[in-house]
């Protein structure tokens, strides 16, 4: 597709030398970035390289230390996110800003500021409708947020408590709700990280039938095949500094990363053999769990996992898969099914029994130090969390965990001022080879890693895959759930689709692709798709 | 002993559903169906507001001074509003701007507000309320003057026969509901205590919402706490809120953050604390151990902590605006 850019034209917005800096932080420095209007421009930048800060900058959340920003030529100071609304710019976050309990309508129309009197613009007088009745009698203003959401394509039911949207609806929600402000500078971050496929194809149809209205859209993203597919132009950020920017279409995907990282990456995964003896480790029979709200979670799920093998789990966000690993490990109690390890039934057991069956654990929640690990507490006792259970005697012997210690921050090159030094402390990647490292030295039999690369820069999710490698090659069944499809097909050697906690189907991930993973994760079994059924 | 059992329940009933009963029950709402509205008010804000005792009492002690200083309605409710307000005003600064957590803040609100009305009200604990003012609240405005029949005859006794502040508090629940849900500041007001970083994304002015809704809560619980010495007793005497202002947190969970059902909620609390004096004039139930006075006394108190028990187990189903006793900082990373 040609972009529809003229270059003689003025920026939509230009940002200059803008510095953000975070305590001992710098989050953006000196950073430079404008984008055309009608462009689709893409921000691309490892994780912390400051591309969220930057854009909360740009929306009135962060007031930058240093630097300004135009729009439409003229210099403006936000002071909050009301006056980036007003020069028309809308973000929508990668965390949705949605008060759950109220209905979309509501989380639309609020904070909504009323079109100039006797204005005739068309958007004028449907936002006044829309205002008009909002807070009286939404249900007149349905039909009109309906017909205003159809123009790029967008569906959704705007009557219903925005907890009992999809995603992808939360997010059309999130769109249109910008828009409806007048927004023409429309920034996204990561909007395809919770997408299916399919979902993130429907998206960059609407992203392009606005861009051809005249947006200016910003696209964050650390997915290169995307920017590559959607994007007309790239601005490189590393370490809170701009790189460069460029055409898309001059540049290859492997430039990209090297831009973005400082140096050459291979990304390609070293992917052994399976064991080809197929051993059942795990096995799951007929796993039902609802939780108290009697919200079903896990729906007479079954599968098994083999030793040399790592088995994916792929899946929306809460499509059951926390319950399964909660399930596995002996937190939360299944109502209905069996889950056994060598033949053994661990149903029942306490974590502390399962744990010391073989059954090690690496979850990793949006937050990331939530779960795991006490944030405040060294990389020594961290790992006692797990191993004084297996000590004799009152009595702690910290010698043998600080060598432990030693050994495992020098394995898996964690970066650290000291063994006591509080985890917290640490970047994402390292705390997160605290988890791994912990659980790989109890020698488990069956290592479920959940999220391990959540947040990781392409360097240590490289690493971690690696080391789950590793394992497998020390023949242990590795139960890997991931986000990114790519990966998981990269790295495993049967994937299993979760789609609100039924199993969907395994494929092989030789023989699968993306869409066919994406098609089960919206609800499709394996079955229908290979008799040519789909509802996508 | 079952007869026993039937006749006092038979005259327990005819106590509560007397026109009299009835009647002071109502009076003795008013203080709480202010406080809960204005502690509402702020809740639906996201800042739960345990001052709301000290609040009362300073609204109450502001007001009542101004009263009897200057012997001007006007002025009393006014000043009830400063003084109230100022509390909240302080409550404000410290939870929405310093961040302080709001449990904290709302105890020390309700001890110094609590400390700084009685030493006020000391002053003036040996005057009444002045006379012109006594004299408004003396009218019964939609009291009938000749009414027919019983039923009207207890209608007339039960609901007609207030003052003019009875209906104002029922006026201030009705409109607070109007307000809430179906007008689009009612919604912003909403949105803010739901999911204050939602608002702010979504251009509301979000500290300016919680600093005006705090303060005019609390005003609402000042103009509460003026009712006491103004009309009901008619004097100053020191903690004369005696624990409503607690009562009130827990009638806020009890009505489900509802404005209009704060009136049959104030009417209950307000009923329970009643019914301890009208058994007492009944000498069938006066004689019966459980209804004792100071058991009696303890009703509000233990229906409140049945409120909280049973909220407890119904959390789930609506706990509330979500961002009660989180601070908001934009800036958060």
């Amino acid at each position: 597709m040609e972009p529809n850019i003229r270059k003689d034209t003025q920026p939509a917005f230009s940002m200059r030398g803008i510095t953000k800096i975070f305590g001992a932080v710098v989050a953006n420095e000196a950073v430079d970035f404008e984008v055309l209007p009608g462009e689709i421009h893409a921000l691309l930048g490892e994780n912390g390289s400051g591309k969220s800060t930057l854009m909360n900058v740009l929306s009135g959340i962060y007031r930058p230390d240093e630097g300004q920003i135009e729009v439409n030529g003229e210099i403006k100071d936000f002071r909050s996110p009301g006056d980036a609304i007003d020069s028309g710019i809308g973000m929508i976050h990668q965390h949705f800003k949605l008060a759950e309990a109220m209905t979309a309508t509501d989380n639309i129309v609020a904070g909504m500021k009323k079109p100039p009197k006797n204005s005739i613009k068309k958007d004028d007088v449907l936002r006044a409708n829309i205002l008009r009745y909002a807070s009286r009698s939404p249900s007149k203003t349905h039909p009109k947020i309906n017909e205003f959401s159809s123009r790029f394509g967008i569906e959704f039911d705007p009557s219903i408590p925005a907890s009992q949207l999809s995603v992808s609806q939360k997010q059309s929600v999130e769109i249109i709700k910008v828009l409806l402000r007048g927004a023409n500078i429309l920034i996204l971050d990561e909007p395809t990280a919770v997408l299916t496929p399919q979902e993130a194809k429907k998206l960059f149809t609407v992203l392009r039938k606005m861009a051809s209205q005249g947006c200016a859209i910003v696209f964050i993203s650390h997915k290169l095949n995307e920017i590559m597919t959607l994007c007309d132009r790239v601005t490189v950020l590393r370490k809170g500094k701009s790189i460069e920017t460029c055409n898309v279409s001059d540049i290859d995907a492997y430039d990209l990363v090297e831009k973005m990282v400082g140096r050459k990456i291979n990304l390609s995964i070293n992917k052994p053999d399976p064991d080809p003896k197929k051993q059942v480790c795990l096995e799951v029979k007929g796993l039902t769990y609802s939780d108290s709200k009697a919200v079903p979670k896990l729906d007479n799920l079954s599968f098994t996992t083999h030793y040399g093998e790592i088995l994916g789990v792929a899946g929306l966000a809460g499509g059951g898969q926390k319950e399964l690993c909660e399930s596995i490990a002996g937190i939360i109690r299944p109502q209905q099914g069996e889950i056994m390890v060598d033949e053994e039934r661990i149903t029942g057991l306490s974590p502390r029994d399962i744990t010391q069956k073989g059954v090690a654990m690496c979850f990793i929640p949006e937050d990331r130090l939530g779960m795991g690990l006490v944030a405040s507490m060294g990389i020594d006792e961290n790992i006692l969390l797990k191993e004084y259970a297996l000590t004799k005697g009152p009595l702690i012997r910290m010698k043998d965990v600080e060598t432990k210690a030693e050994k495992i921050i020098k394995e898996l090159d964690i970066k650290t001022p000291g063994l006591k030094h509080p985890v917290r402390m640490l970047s994402g990647g390292n705390i997160q080879k605290v988890i791994l490292g912990r659980e790989i030295h109890l020698n488990p039999k069956l290592m479920i890693a959940a999220y391990a690369v959540r947040g990781l820069d392409i360097h240590s999710s490289y690493t971690i895959y690696n080391l789950l490698n590793e394992q497998k090659q020390k023949n242990v069944s590795v139960l890997y759930i991931g986000e990114d499809l790519d990966v998981l097909i990269d790295l495993c050697d049967r994937i299993m689709v979760l789609c609100q906690g039924k199993n969907m189907g395994i494929v092989d991930s030789s023989a699968t692709t993306k869409e066919e993973i994406g098609q089960m994760m919206s609800g499709t079994t394996l079955e229908e798709l290979r008799r040519g059924v789909s509802y996508v | 002993m079952i007869g026993d059992f039937f006749s006092a329940t038979g005259s327990l009933l005819s106590i509560v559903f007397s026109a009299s009963f009835i009647a002071s029950a109502i009076a003795f709402s008013v203080v709480m169906l202010f406080g809960t509205v204005g502690e509402l008010i702020t809740e639906r804000a996201g800042h739960l507001n345990l001052g709301v005792e000290g609040m009362m009492l300073l609204g109450a002690s502001m007001g009542y001074f101004a009263a009897v200083r200057s012997s001007s309605l006007f002025l009393a409710i006014l000043f009830a509003c400063v003084g109230a307000g100022f509390g909240a005003l302080l409550y404000a600064i410290l939870t929405v701007t310093l961040r302080v957590n709001q449990n904290v803040a709302g105890l020390a609100l309700s001890i110094f507000g609590a400390g700084l009305a009685n030493s006020l009200g000391s002053k003036v604990s040996n005057t009444s309320t002045p006379d012109n003012i006594a004299k408004i609240f003396k009218l019964k405005p939609f009291s009938l003057s000749s009414p027919s029949g019983p039923f009207l005859t207890f209608i007339n006794k039960a609901f007609l026969s207030h003052n003019i502040y009875v209906y104002v508090a029922v006026l201030v629940a009705v409109v607070a509901t109007v307000f809430l849900f179906k007008t689009r500041a009612g919604l912003e007001l909403r949105l803010t205590g739901e999911n204050t970083a939602a608002a702010d994304a979504s251009g509301i002015k979000v500290t300016r919402i919680k600093y005006f809704y705090i303060i005019l809560g609390g005003m609402l619980c000042g103009i509460g706490g003026l009712y006491l010495p103004l009309v009901q007793q008619g004097s100053w005497t020191s903690n004369m809120t005696a624990g409503q202002g607690w009562l009130v947190v827990a009638l806020v969970i009890f009505v489900r953050w509802h404005p209009i059902k704060a009136i049959a909620g104030a009417y209950v609390f307000g009923s329970l604390t009643i019914l301890g004096f009208s058994v007492q004039l009944n000498e069938r139930l006066s004689s019966i151990p459980i209804f004792n006075q100071y058991i009696m006394s303890m009703f509000p108190y233990l229906l409140t902590v049945v409120v909280l028990i049973a909220f407890s187990f119904r959390k789930k189903a609506w706990p509330g605006p979500k961002e009660i006793g989180r601070p908001y900082f934009r800036e958060e990373r």
